[in-house]
């Protein structure tokens, strides 16, 4: 293939480059990072794209944007694929794969309406990694109840 | 070990202290039939604030108290506590805490225990939080059973009625699946025991789902029963089919084993006939006068009483 019909987006000089979203969650990972066009950052995103095995994916690409820890912990719970670069001078200095957190703290709100930590209370919610087979779910360490995967993207994108 | 511990939830409490707590309120149980009078918790003081309404469980952690020789301080009303006027739990508690050794509470919100236990200063015991967990009467459930059968091995348990809003249930289920029981649940589909409980369980092949009694009448040892509240039905039709099955008359008890027995955390409505009481297997009563001496034992081992 030709330069042409391969580049769709031009490289960044420094920042991150989120690969391996799942497909049409692009909108979704910059909406948990709470990226708008407000924000300031120039963004590029290409959705529903071939990936090398084949698949669809999503790709994100913001410049000059440095990922906190829990920025990292919500785009695994969003897109548990995902990979991140991180470009300096145009060059990849890092990459790996982003992981779904052992605890979680203070990031999702219980789904349990009656959980004291939807009360005003000053405490702040606290969750821990269950894994069961392939499935991945969320303990409240206050209530007990579980959240899955899915229902914690829907909570926490708004 | 117990000592200084909250208990919250029946997690918070190993095997081994199960059975400790057991002997120790044994112990207890026949000192005070004897008439002898127990000192251990003399100068002490527990605060009960229950800020939802409980019989029961109120009653026998006050009686236990002061059947140990401490003493006991509560809120009357919930209504009047400074809750009512916006004060968080947090703050409640801490203020509880500077008054007393030892605070048993109960709260409509699930979790309020465990937040409890982290701002106060002294231990906390969880007497119920909303749909959550109520690890005292789940030890004196499962002190019930042990008194009978000098096991808690080898035994087929039937949970029977509202298995998802019930608390007790959803503790004892936890607990005694850390044993080697077979336990029944037999519920109407619509309250079935939720997948956040079965979820937690060690050994959830020794679980199984029914929602017909007739079939487990004749191999059960221990009948758990638990109301089902006519408020959790849109259709009262549907509550009155539900009760007719699931309800212990004279009838249902002649096909039990002679050895098996009933229990439920009370209050009961229409659940257990009153035909059924003097029916030696009835030991319902008897299971709420164990809350006392359990609550003793628990009590006298948290706080450190010879």
């Amino acid at each position: 293939m030709t330069e042409e019909k391969t580049l769709k987006i031009s490289k960044i000089e420094d920042g991150i480059v989120i690969d391996h979203i799942k497909a049409g969650s692009a909108m979704e990972v910059l909406s948990v990072l709470k990226i708008t066009s407000r924000s300031g950052f120039t963004v590029s995103m290409l959705m529903n794209v071939r990936s090398s095995n084949g698949s669809l994916k999503d790709i994100v690409k913001i410049e000059k944007k440095i990922l906190k820890k829990k920025e990292l912990d919500l785009i695994s719970m969003v897109s548990p694929d995902a990979t991140i670069n991180i470009v300096e001078k145009f060059a990849i200095t890092e990459k790996f794969r982003v992981s779904l957190p052992e605890n979680v703290e203070d990031l999702i709100k219980c789904q349990n309406q009656n959980c004291i930590t939807n009360a005003k209370e000053p405490v702040k919610s606290v969750f821990k990694r269950e894994k069961t087979g392939s499935r991945n779910n969320y303990r409240c360490q206050y209530c007990e109840r579980t959240m899955s995967l899915e229902e914690i993207r829907n909570s926490i994108i708004k | 070990m117990l000592t200084k511990k909250s208990v919250v939830s029946i997690g918070d409490i190993s095997n081994d202290d199960i059975f400790r707590v057991f002997e120790r309120a044994s112990s207890f149980k026949q000192k005070l039939s004897k008439g002898e009078k127990i000192k251990t918790m003399d100068g002490k003081i527990m605060a009960t604030l229950f800020f939802e309404p409980s019989t029961r469980t109120r009653l026998s952690f006050e009686s236990a108290m002061h059947r140990l020789g401490g003493g006991v301080i509560s809120v009357s009303e919930p209504k009047s506590s400074s809750a009512s006027k916006g004060e968080t739990l947090a703050d409640t508690i801490r203020m509880a805490s500077s008054y007393s050794d030892i605070i048993a509470m109960r709260h409509p919100m699930e979790g309020a225990a465990r937040l409890a236990s982290e701002f106060s200063s002294v231990p906390v015991l969880n007497g119920g939080d909303g749909s959550g967990q109520h690890p005292t009467q789940t030890l004196l459930d499962l002190f019930t059973i042990w008194e009978k059968f000098k096991s808690l091995d080898d035994l087929n348990i039937s949970m029977v009625g509202d298995l998802k809003y019930g608390r007790t249930v959803h503790s004892l289920l936890r607990a005694l699946n850390r044993f080697d029981t077979t336990i029944t649940l037999i519920s109407p589909e619509s309250l079935e025991m939720p997948d956040h409980i079965l979820s937690t369980l060690d050994h959830p092949e020794k679980v199984t789902k029914g929602t017909d009694i007739n079939p487990i009448l004749e191999k059960t040892d221990v009948f758990y029963v638990t109301r089902i509240q006519k408020e959790r039905f849109v259709d009262l039709n549907d509550y009155a089919k539900v009760i007719g099955s699931y309800s212990f008359d004279p009838e249902t008890v002649s096909k039990m084993k002679k050895n098996a027995i009933i229990m439920h955390p009370l209050p009961r409505v229409d659940e257990i006939s009153p035909d059924v009481d003097r029916d030696p297997r009835a030991f319902y009563f008897k299971q709420a006068e164990n809350g006392v001496y359990v609550r003793m034992a628990l009590i006298d081992m948290i706080l450190g009483g010879a």
